[in-house]
């Protein structure tokens, strides 16, 4: 039996830039961007008080019956939504199938958000500064009056799998994983391997995530890892400039259904792109730094492109490099951005400068555990366009960063033979690397 | 030639003590490992009992120069990382943690050909901690005041206060110990977790991107927050400190009051057949077959008392495990289940059991393991896994405890420890969320 080949029939998004397809990219590649003050609670004193937020989603819109998710949490309702269009896209329901059982889903879905108010009060119930102990009986009675259960379960990061299988039929292998900003990259190489050794026919891959609440944004607030320029959110994310000061938040979702190229031949469905390569490895450095070598990134972009066939240092045989473009990890923190630029030039060597090698995280924020796969999908969308999106708000090079990040103005690739094959990189905090390939599909 | 897969490590950290032996003396003696709680102050609680890790710190199972960083563990991430430890020294292993930090060689396996995958849950978050901090934003009507608190109530958290939560921080901590570089995941399916932790780690050894993982699972239910969530969940007997624990121990029974929470981690060392033989590594089982599957609507409680939650989820996840082991429902030999003694949890989990084996069912050993260990999510898989393993090995079944009436046509009923012939078990876990996987173990 021949290797299974495995291919992308749908994607649904929801970002914040909007959650058309066209649409987004559209202003991706006009380079609007996403991020404003933050509205959904008062964070009107946190140092960063802005963030990339996702536009209200109303369920009616995307599903049939949105009643038994009237109580669904923020990210299981961006989930609902993009795998709604991207089943939609791919004209695909798993309800349909002979076997339900080989249709499944590999999410990177986050946690839900605490409620906030509940939590807090709750969490201070009974407790003495004094003698710096609990009543425990004021604290179990307080616990058991303001937690409310769907709420608790909406918090667990299993329930996005539970909400799409009960909206649209997934029976098979079922996974979500939470390897912070690697997550969705995860989750969609391994649903690959899954298709590949044919534990499953079709698998709905992605992620979902918000953090845009008071615990999410204090926690990283505490790590100093987010930007602090409060008076001008619009250009405050800003991948590979040499005053960027930390990553924007962002939310959303990323939903792309992968299939068996036999698979989707014999019911006639379209593939928008190819999966040709996953890589995944570990830092085991530290908790809160990358290796300084990228070790790890590199590491996992080589295993995707010798997946893929890519020998990184060579031309091919148009004479340009193997890889057209690459969606950056490009968070704009000091430390991500620099090893990041290293580590991509010493996988390409010189054919590092050649490539185009974007952030779109300078315009969505970061979407953390959903920023992978919405970006594996900005590079299926150059595959179809030819054009590649641009890091936005790059006004002053850094030194250490000096490869072409396609500053502030997309670039149309279709002279020089458009867009083939793509790289996305994710790297996670706690060391976890991923990377996928994907190539033009041709038959 | 197609890659095989053995258990060649076992690290257990159990409400009966540290490691494997702990673990195996405590089953087989027909005691339960639960215990009046004294981790916090549970008095106000409706439940007061669990399976406590008495005397454990993380402290204990790494380098001086990491003793530090314990502080940003979590009860959690310290189980994974004490079970990790064990489980090196079990595979009669050299990682990092024996040579010192900047060590380049003297590794029984080079670090890019180690893999980790390593269940967890969601973390709760200290409470005392938390409370501290957030009290000093406090309104006058109780509540938090989110002004005051972004401010300057939040500069009451340490800096590092998220990294002690964060679920891939068990998996962290342990490929930075041990000096892991392979692939590296953390799934969180709440039960499931582990077996699909320990499923995804053999694939990767048979796809040939690593030839040895940390595999498995930890969770610690012992804390406020862990414990509260339950108890709206459902799944939390009622449960005086002065109770007799035996009382709770009911899986499969429709009278069951629910189950009792603990803590507990399991990490694997798996390893590629043909590597461990020629190190002549000691082989305590082969994974034969593994499967994962969802269920459908509805998966969570709350459920009214005599609600069933569909089962068909555990069914395919065990047929796949059962075809891709090759394996016929005869050949199994004893079921290793979640058997939470939560009723509308052991309900489809029985009904699932029934549509694969049929009749024959009533003759297959179960061996239930919540009454000893409680119930401990992401810890539960690979304590499951890591328990049949030892079975096999010694061909014998640990005590059963059972003090009310188990359904119809299920084998599980109190028993003393005794000698049984196991050739192939059944490893299996559903989650509250509908996911569930399979795993099918045999001699080696």
């Amino acid at each position: 039996m021949g290797q299974r080949r495995i291919v992308i029939t749908g994607m649904g998004w929801v970002t914040p830039l909007g959650t058309t397809l066209e649409g987004v990219w559209s202003r991706l590649l006009n380079g609007d961007s996403g991020i404003g003050p933050v509205t959904h609670f008062d964070a009107s004193t946190f140092v960063t008080n802005f963030a990339a937020q996702a536009p209200p989603i109303d369920l009616a819109e995307y599903l049939d019956d949105p009643t038994p998710f009237s109580a669904a949490a923020r990210n299981s309702r961006f989930a609902l939504a993009a795998a709604s269009m991207a089943l939609r896209q791919a004209s695909f329901k798993p309800h349909d199938m002979a076997k339900p059982s080989r249709a499944g889903m590999y999410l990177g879905s986050g946690e839900g958000p605490h409620d906030f108010s509940h939590y807090a009060a709750m969490q201070m119930a009974g407790w003495n500064p004094e003698t710096r102990t609990i009543d425990s009986g004021v604290w179990a009675s307080t616990a058991q009056r303001r937690m409310e259960p769907h709420h608790e379960h909406e918090q667990e990061p299993n329930m996005a799998l539970s909400h799409l299988a009960h909206a649209f039929g997934f029976r098979g292998p079922a996974y979500n994983c939470m390897t912070a900003c690697a997550a969705s990259t995860q989750a969609i190489g391994e649903a690959f391997e899954i298709l590949k050794r044919g534990d499953a026919d079709v698998m709905l891959a992605g992620g979902t995530h918000s953090m845009i609440h008071p615990l999410g944004m204090t926690g990283f607030i505490r790590l100093t890892a987010m930007s602090k320029r409060s008076d001008s959110p619009k250009t405050a994310a800003r991948p590979f400039d040499k005053n960027r000061d930390g990553f924007v938040m962002g939310e959303g979702a990323g939903m792309l259904v992968l299939e068996d190229l036999e698979h989707a031949k014999a019911r006639g469905a379209t593939p928008l792109a190819e999966i040709a390569g996953f890589g995944s490895s570990a830092d085991a450095f530290r908790i809160t730094d990358i290796q300084p070598d990228g070790r790890g990134a590199q590491a996992t972009m080589r295993q995707a492109l010798k997946q893929a066939g890519i020998d990184p240092r060579e031309p091919g045989p148009d004479g340009r490099p193997g890889v057209h473009y690459i969606s950056a990890h490009g968070t704009g923190t000091q430390e991500n951005d620099a090893i990041e630029t290293a580590a991509v030039k010493g996988v390409f060597g010189p054919m590092a400068p050649k490539i185009p090698f974007s952030s779109v995280k300078s315009m969505l924020g970061h979407l953390i555990q959903a920023a992978g796969a919405v970006e594996l999908m900005t590079c299926v969308m150059a595959i179809k366009t030819g054009i590649v999106p641009p890091t936005m708000n790059l006004s002053e090079p850094d030194p250490e960063c000096d490869l072409d990040y396609v500053p502030n103005a997309a670039r149309d690739l279709n002279p020089q033979g458009g867009v083939e094959v793509c790289l996305s990189n994710s790297f996670g905090f706690g060391g976890q690397n991923d990377t996928a390939v994907v190539r033009r599909f041709r038959g | 030639m197609s890659r095989r897969v053995v258990i060649t490590g076992i690290g257990l950290v159990t409400g009966y003590g540290i490691g494997k032996d702990a673990a195996w003396a405590g089953l087989c003696s027909g005691a339960t490992a639960i215990t009046p709680i004294d981790a916090f102050d549970a008095s106000g609680f409706s439940c007061r009992l669990g399976a406590q890790v008495k005397n454990f710190s993380a402290k204990d199972f790494v380098p001086k120069h990491y003793r530090k960083a314990v502080k940003v563990m979590a009860r959690d991430i310290e189980i994974a990382v004490g079970a990790a430890h064990i489980a090196v020294a079990d595979a009669g292993l050299i990682t990092r943690a024996a040579l010192g930090e900047d060590a380049q060689s003297g590794m029984t396996y080079p670090s890019e050909r180690m893999g980790c995958h390593i269940g967890a849950g969601l973390i709760s978050a200290e409470t005392p901690e938390l409370a501290a901090a957030l009290s000093t934003s406090k309104s006058a009507d109780g509540e938090v005041d989110i002004r005051q608190w972004g401010a300057t109530g939040m500069n009451n958290l340490p800096p590092l206060w998220m990294l002690k939560y964060l679920p891939n921080m068990l998996a962290c901590h342990v490929t930075i110990l041990h000096g892991c570089e392979g692939p590296s995941n953390t799934i969180t399916c709440q039960d499931a977790s582990g077996l699909l932790s320990i499923g995804e780690s053999a694939r990767v050894i048979e796809r040939d991107a690593a030839d040895l993982c940390f595999s498995g699972g930890a969770e610690s239910r012992i804390s406020m927050m862990g414990m509260s969530r339950m108890i709206v969940s459902g799944r939390l007997a009622d449960a005086p400190h002065d109770a007799d624990p035996l009382a709770f121990a009911r899986p499969y029974d429709d009278a069951s009051p629910g189950g009792l929470p603990g803590e507990a981690g399991g990490i694997l060392i798996l390893e590629e057949e043909s590597a461990a033989a020629s190190r002549g590594a000691k082989m305590h089982a082969r994974l034969l077959g593994f499967g994962a599957a969802q269920s459908g609507p509805p998966s969570v409680p709350p459920l009214a008392k005599d609600q069933t939650i569909p089962s068909d989820g555990l069914r395919y996840a065990i047929e796949a495990a059962l075809d891709s082991a090759r394996c016929t429902p005869e050949e199994i030999d004893a079921i290793f289940p979640l058997a939470a003694c939560v009723p509308w949890m052991d309900r489809a989990e029985g009904e699932a059991l029934r549509e694969v084996f049929g009749d024959r069912l009533a003759s297959i050993e179960l061996a239930t393991l919540s009454p000893q260990l409680g119930q401990n999510l992401a810890g539960d898989g690979a304590v499951r896994v890591g328990i049949a393993a030892m079975c096999i090995e010694q061909q014998m079944l640990p005590a059963r405890l059972h003090s009310g009436k188990a359904s119809v046509g299920l084998h599980a009923g109190p028993a003393p420890a005794r000698a049984a012939q196991l050739r192939k078990v059944l490893v299996c876990t559903s989650s509250n969320g509908g996911q569930n996987a399979a795993l099918v173990l045999g001699a080696v």
